[in-house]
């Protein structure tokens, strides 16, 4: 079994770390219904997408890239001891620190001993969805720690009060208006007629009162995009300069990153890097590429006094030697969500943990156990899409598939559903049998649709008539119709050949 | 894949699928036509029900492998198998290996199964490499690229491709039309909500391009977009892509369409 998050860091007051992924279907029923999300989500339908091919088209040895990239990370997680080792010896060397975690609870108390020790009042944050995983922020509010989140995205969801809905845009289900309404009512002493129409005004405004915070930070927290075992080096990408900010101008930065992170050298960092940043948002590279090794040394103009770097099981190593092992080759690139029509429809928030979309899919139930999710899995058509543009070839249908097999072995679905295909497989292995019940079928269908081709409604069947019409059969079954052609035709040639 | 030199009068064991079993026996009939129109000797094992894709992919593999276990020694001796669906060919050629990986006593035979088995129309094509058709239908098509034939098998351009020599006939593609229908199998009945909002974007998609028929190779998202489009009271018709190619629009109504008057 692998472990769930502690219950203590579960209720914390942020609402993200309560799932609310059994609530699937309820949640999914009022995103649909609010109107503010689905223009949200109508931007994205083009957006990111477009971006991403065109950066693609760009260029032509993307595909074989992405061959490359599979393979680092497939031959790293094979030896995946020997890396991690690797890593850690080469951060000590460079004089920083790291610590191993196995979950959530012994990560947070890991960084709340660093505060201590340091007698920080304030954290700065870089976006990291590992510590959205770990239910940091609502951990280190709780011990009187003030935590500011130094991304836009993540600025705006944490003013909020809200979990984020994208992995890489987490505000990308709020409006612009919505923001301007957030700061007005945060940022105090302000002129409260000013102007903060465009994104532009908004920026300009976060980016001030965040410069404040920057001066006066004891600890900057980020995720991190690589961990370089060769080098002890943690790498993060980012379009607004803010981690870099958060790392270099802490007393102490401290990393926090899973196992699957690491890389075994920076030539292998760099290549994945060439296929992340195109298919998550279309660039050819983030705008910043922050390299960390260590703290600083005496010849350095800044960077942080001490450098920590929190190496976090929570469940990863369980995966390994699995079907799931391939979802930890994931580099949250987002790609998947971008493209994919049930992300589309309903949003982030839907999903009901940290990770949305198909990745969240096949990761949640990893990581919170498939009796709290089992939704997630299940919520995909197999369209196939979010497997096209994975750029780490990572099979998630198939893995969906997977979940939805141990859910079944555990008699977790519905058992409707359970008797009603079992009750369908013995129909199906009976040839004879089963031709003549889809031959009545087929005909009473045929006689409740009277000729108009199609039935509106049609009891057992509301699941699809809820929505759409049933067409109804033509009449015949197939093989009823072929059974007397080919009589048929035996009597017109003169018997059976 | 693509063989230059089409293969003589193969024996093609035609894999109808349960849905065109039960609902549309006019794409079997066009299936045997365009096959046999193609050189191919054309046979349809009479016991064959499901391919096991709906307990496959809903988690139960003893299902799935006890409906899909006497397809491998009923297609044993054709040449080819040949499914009107990309989905159903796709799960005889992609994933009846994985279903069986775990019993090496059958699985060289599983295998042969996979190797030789094809969606109709990219078989027509790439295989048989039917080039041009002679046929006629005077309308404005806009065709959907279904799933599973597109991203399992590759089926983009050959429905295409033989759309464009039937005279008479235009296509207008829609905006997005590798985006999923929303059909899924089972989630389309179990998450009926988000299906409907995607079958609904597909609709108005469709609807934009001005065609008046709708085309598809697979019979489950033809019979979702045709019952949405029922329901919101527009009057494209629906249809499989084989009914077209094969001239035989005339043998029924579109999916989900009402019987001619008098009938
Ligand atoms: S699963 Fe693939 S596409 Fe999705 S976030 Fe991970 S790497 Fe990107």
């Amino acid at each position: 079994m692998h472990r769930a998050l502690p219950v203590a860091i579960r209720k914390g007051n942020n609402a993200m770390h309560v799932s609310t992924s059994p609530k699937f279907r309820e949640n999914a029923h009022d995103a649909l219904l609010d109107q503010s999300l689905q223009r949200a989500l109508g931007r994205l339908k083009t957006g990111f997408k477009d971006k991403r091919s065109a950066a693609i088209a760009a260029l032509p040895e993307f595909e074989a890239l992405r061959d490359k990239a599979v393979e680092i990370k497939n031959h790293t997680l094979e030896n995946l001891d020997h890396y991690l080792t690797a890593f850690e010896a080469n951060v000590k060397a460079n004089g920083g620190h790291v610590h191993w975690c196995k979950d959530s609870e012994e990560a947070c108390q890991t960084i709340l001993k660093i505060c201590r020790d340091k007698d920080a009042k304030s954290v700065l944050k870089g976006k990291s969805m590992i510590s959205e995983e770990i239910g940091l922020n609502a951990f280190l509010e709780k011990q009187d720690l003030q935590v500011v989140e130094t991304d836009l995205g993540e600025y705006i969801i944490q003013l909020r009060h809200e979990p984020p809905s994208h992995i890489i845009a987490p505000a990308i289900h709020v409006h612009k208006e919505q923001v301007a309404d957030s700061f007005r009512a945060t940022h105090k002493g302000r002129d409260p007629n000013r102007v903060l129409d465009e994104p532009r005004d908004l920026l300009d405004e976060a980016r001030e009162v965040m410069r404040e915070h920057f001066f006066a930070a004891d600890i900057g927290i980020t995720g991190a995009n690589f961990l370089i075992a060769e080098t002890g080096t943690s790498v993060i990408v980012t379009n607004e300069g803010n981690g870099d900010l958060t790392q270099t101008l802490s007393r102490v930065h401290i990393a926090v990153a899973s196992l699957e992170k690491v890389v075994p050298t920076l030539e292998d960092a760099s290549t994945i890097l060439r296929v992340l940043a195109r298919s998550a948002t279309g660039q050819e590279m983030s705008s910043y590429t922050t390299f960390s090794t260590g703290p600083r040394r005496a010849e350095d103009l800044d960077g942080p006094q001490e450098y920590h770097v929190v190496l976090l099981d929570n469940g990863r190593s369980n995966m390994l030697g699995t079907d799931f092992q391939d979802m930890l080759r994931c580099i949250r690139c987002a790609a998947c969500m971008n493209h994919c029509p049930v992300y589309g429809a309903v949003g982030g928030h839907a999903y009901g943990w940290v990770y949305p979309g198909p990745m969240g899919s096949v990761l949640t139930p990893s990581l919170i156990g498939i009796n709290q999710s089992g939704h997630l899995p299940n919520a995909s058509t197999f369209c196939g899409k979010c497997e096209e543009v994975c750029p780490m070839r990572i099979p998630l249908p198939k893995m969906m598939r997977h979940w939805r097999e141990r859910e079944f072995e555990k008699h977790l679905g519905a058992s409707s559903v359970r008797y009603g295909l079992k009750g369908w497989a013995f129909m199906a292995s009976r040839p004879r049998l089963y031709r003549a019940a889809t031959g009545l079928a087929a005909r009473l269908l045929r006689i409740l649709g009277g000729g108009r081709g199609a039935l509106r409604s049609l009891p057992f069947a509301g699941g699809w008539t809820q929505i759409r019409d049933l067409p109804v059969p033509e009449g015949k079954t197939f093989k009823q119709l072929w059974e007397e052609q080919q009589k048929n035709k035996s009597r017109q040639d003169g018997g059976p050949k | 894949m693509t063989s230059p030199i089409p293969p003589v009068r193969p024996r093609v064991g035609l894999f109808v699928t349960c849905l065109v079993d039960m609902f549309r026996p006019t794409v079997g009939f066009s299936a045997v036509k365009l096959l046999e129109d193609a050189g191919c000797i054309v046979d349809m094992p009479m016991d064959q029900t499901c391919c096991g894709q709906p307990a496959f992919n809903s988690g139960d593999r003893d299902s799935a492998k006890k409906v899909a276990r006497p397809l491998i020694a009923m297609f044993a001796g054709y040449d080819y198998v040949v499914a009107p669906s990309g989905s159903c060919a796709g799960m005889i050629s992609k994933h009846f290996p994985e279903l069986f990986a775990d019993e090496p006593a059958i699985l060289a035979d599983v295998k042969a199964l996979s190797a030789k088995t094809h969606e109709l129309v990219s078989f027509l094509t790439d295989i048989m490499q039917v080039k041009t058709l002679n046929v006629q239908f005077d309308g404005t098509v806009t065709y959907h690229d279904s799933c599973s034939g597109l991203r399992e098998l590759g089926v983009k351009q050959q429905p295409r491709a033989l759309l464009q020599t039937v005279s008479g006939l235009a296509i207008r593609e829609m905006k997005e039309p590798e985006t999923c229908c929303g059909f899924g199998g089972t989630f389309c009945v179990k998450y009926p909500e988000i299906s409907g909002k995607m079958v609904g974007d597909k609709t108005a998609d469709i609807a934009a391009t001005g065609a008046t028929t709708l085309l598809a190779g697979d019979l489950g998202c033809l019979m979702n977009m045709a019952g949405k489009l029922r329901r919101e009271g527009s009057d494209i018709e629906v249809r499989h892509v084989a009914e077209i190619l094969a001239g035989m629009t005339d043998h029924a109504p579109g999916i989900a369409g009402r019987d001619p008057e008098g009938k």
